[in-house]
């Protein structure tokens, strides 16, 4: 099976997605001519043309916007913002209109819209540019969230993104860009709100999304050869749909949870993760739900600094041991 | 119209201002005498059901808000009328004469109001939040300028389709100071999307005046994005008509975007809420109502042209009044949602569970 990076993963994606269907575009920030800030859409341009793969200007509330009103027409837009960061800009586009409009019209309207791009700490670049809103984005009915950790889910996940016909944001890693996994060549989807085991284990679940699955898989290693505790990993891959019977599944077995996510911990994706543990497998648990989280404050600058304010797998480690205590 | 306009430009160069009778511009020659009538009985129809929604607020069947449309009426059935099939239409909260406008039935509308299960959003919307897209009625929306990039976004699909047709986004004189407008002025004009912006500037946002919340000019703010605007009075539907035919021709033509500013008045306060006592006078709501009644400004127009007579006008008010009081029966009539209704249209897929993709938790408790 070829390996190719998540960035690629993306990518092919989208061409697919493009090929596929003629009312599929992608918007951004310069996606076309500059072949993406992150280089995502590298060659799009070239092989779909400027109707198809479209440079945006600095606008966030007007583009994404337009990409929800166009996508009320059946226009599907694939909208790339540089930063998730910057949704707080287009707020009111992304939460009061798309997540809304369905609900206002009673059930008239759908927004076929997805809205994907980086979302993570890690690259110091400060607290404007570090923000992880899946909470925020969840918080809202009407929308999905999806977190794709690997080359894998990205692309499965965002092909089954595009085909949906209720707005989907799509959370990226710039960490994960250049991370290279195994990508079949043939097609294949991914359902959005079904989780994935990435590794079996018995004594302790680890619940957790995004580029905390690699730190807790690399933290997993370690915890089976020096600690011997035997660490399953459960990768939610999408947040909203919520696949909460595949996490009690795990805690049945195990007993004993930590969850780990980039997120700052008040009312975080992990919050809502424990009242629902607690509530559907109370009788289960064996010890309080333990949660590893970014350390409470803006995102510090100092890059040494940075990486330990995030989790890394010596805080993941560390968390472990502490739930397994 | 005025493209770049200097700092002394003439305020009032619009293309209908060329035209000195608005009755005799090409759009409005065409008329038949029921056209004529039709937009007569539009306006009333709305006006009836504004003062009916009203008395029905005040005798408490009504939440929220309601900002009602009453004094503008000519600005949404003067545009609305001119609407092709690939045209659409999208505006503000105030949002009923609109509505009516695009042809929507009004029983629905007031059992919206009403929060009946048998509203046009099942009672999901409320006032500010109509919407009919069979009609290319697209809202209906609640944020002060947050529909006007949704606006663009129907003209860029239009224009992405391969169709002819153009989007008409609706904001009133307090909008134009939102960021997300200007925005949008930028991409349509940066992408030559068929839309025009229309500005019904009833001369308050909410109870500050233009003069206390909008520096310089309005629609005249377009020319620096390099877009056409124009200017007129919002009170005779003829001149309306004139006017937005030239620029949405313009637009589906050619998918040139423009800004244009109707001047209109509304003769209650900002929404129900407001007593209206503190920012202008009832002088000034009495002498517009006394000059510029749409409503009578077009009867009179009709009956010196022999179109009406004053058993015809008699008889368009009586059905308008008793269509107003009907559909507040029906409202009164319809049934609440159930709570069992709360969670439904929600998401495309939860309504659809047949052909639904994904799987996993939708709704949380």
């Amino acid at each position: 099976m070829p390996v190719i990076t998540y960035r690629e993963a993306v990518r092919h994606a989208l061409a697919e997605e493009l090929e596929r269907d003629t009312n599929v575009v992608v918007m951004g920030e310069e996606v076309a001519q500059f072949n993406g800030a992150y280089k995502v859409t590298e060659g799009l341009l070239a092989r779909f043309g400027p109707d198809r793969i479209v440079d945006t200007p600095i606008s966030e509330a007007g583009f994404i916007g337009m990409g929800i009103g166009a996508s009320m027409l059946g226009v599907r837009p694939v909208m790339e913002l540089m930063f998730w960061s910057f949704y707080s800009v287009a707020f009111d586009q992304i939460l009061n209109n798309a997540a809304n409009v369905r609900y206002m019209s009673g059930g008239q309207i759908n927004c076929p819209i997805v809205i994907r791009g980086p979302a993570n700490g890690g690259t110091n670049v400060g607290a404007t540019h570090s923000h992880t809103p899946e909470n925020v984005l969840a918080n809202h009915p009407g929308v999905k969230v999806v977190v794709p950790a690997t080359a894998y889910d990205a692309k499965g996940l965002l092909k089954s993104a595009i085909r949906d016909n209720d707005p989907v944001f799509f959370l990226e890693n710039t960490m994960l860009y250049g991370e290279k996994g195994e990508v079949p060549t043939e097609e294949y989807l991914i359902p959005l709100g079904k989780a994935d085991v990435k590794r079996v284990g018995k004594d302790l679940t680890i619940v957790t999304y995004g580029r905390c699955v690699l730190h807790s898989l690399a933290a997993a290693a370690v915890l089976e050869k020096e600690h011997n505790i035997s660490v399953e990993v459960v990768d939610l891959r999408s947040i909203r749909p919520l696949d909460i019977d595949t996490v009690l599944a795990s805690v049945g077995k195990t007993h004993r949870v930590l969850i780990v996510e980039e997120q700052k911990p008040f009312a975080s994706v992990g919050s809502q993760l424990a009242y629902m543990i607690q509530r559907e497998a109370f009788d289960e648990l064996d010890g309080p739900i333990h949660r590893l989280a970014t350390v409470d404050a803006p995102a510090i600058y100092s890059p040494p600094v940075e990486a330990e304010q995030l989790p890394n797998p010596q805080r993941v480690i560390k968390a472990a041991l502490a739930a397994m205590a | 119209m005025s493209k770049k306009p200097t700092a002394n430009t003439e305020k009032k160069a619009t293309p209908a201002a060329a035209v000195n009778d608005f009755a005799k511009a090409p759009i409005n020659a065409r008329l038949t005498k029921e056209g004529k009538i039709e937009l007569h009985r539009k306006m009333v129809r709305i006006r009836r059901f504004e003062e009916r929604s009203l008395r029905a607020y005040q005798a408490k069947k009504i939440g929220g808000f309601l900002h009602l449309y009453i004094g503008q009426e000519a600005v949404a059935v003067g545009c609305c009328s001119l609407m092709g099939a690939n045209d659409h239409v999208i505006t503000a909260y105030r949002d009923h004469g609109h509505a009516i406008a695009v042809g929507m039935e009004t029983k629905p509308l007031m059992a919206e109001l009403y929060g009946k299960s048998t509203g046009c959003s099942k009672g999901k919307g409320g006032s500010m939040h109509y919407f009919d897209p069979s009609r290319n009625f697209w809202g209906g929306h609640g944020i002060v300028g947050g529909q006007i990039p949704l606006g663009v976004g129907l003209a860029y699909g239009v224009k992405y389709k391969g169709l002819k047709g153009a989007a008409m986004a609706f904001m009133g004189d307090g909008a134009v100071n939102q960021g997300a407008v200007h925005e949008a002025y930028n991409l349509a004009s940066l992408w030559n999307l068929p839309v025009v912006f229309v500005i019904e500037n009833n001369g308050y946002s909410m109870g500050t005046s233009q003069a206390r919340s909008s520096a310089g000019a309005l629609a005249q703010r377009a020319a620096g994005y390099d877009m056409e605007w124009g200017q007129c009075n919002g009170h005779d539907v003829y001149e309306v008509r004139a006017m937005m035919d030239v620029f949405l021709t313009r637009a589906r033509e050619t998918n040139r975007p423009s800004t244009v500013e109707i001047d209109t008045y509304r003769y209650r306060g900002h929404s129900v809420a407001d007593p209206d006592n503190t920012y202008r006078s009832k002088q000034e709501i009495e002498e517009y109502r006394r000059t510029k009644d749409p409503i009578q400004v077009f009867q009179e127009r009709l009956l010196a042209e022999g179109v009406l007579d004053e058993s015809l006008i008699e008889k368009i008010d009586n059905e308008a009044r008793t269509e107003a009081e009907l559909t507040a029966e029906f409202a009164e009539a319809s049934p609440f949602p159930t709570p069992d209704d709360i969670q439904k249209d929600v998401y495309w897929e939860s309504d659809h569970p047949a052909e639904r993709k994904s799987e996993g938790r939708l709704f949380f408790d």
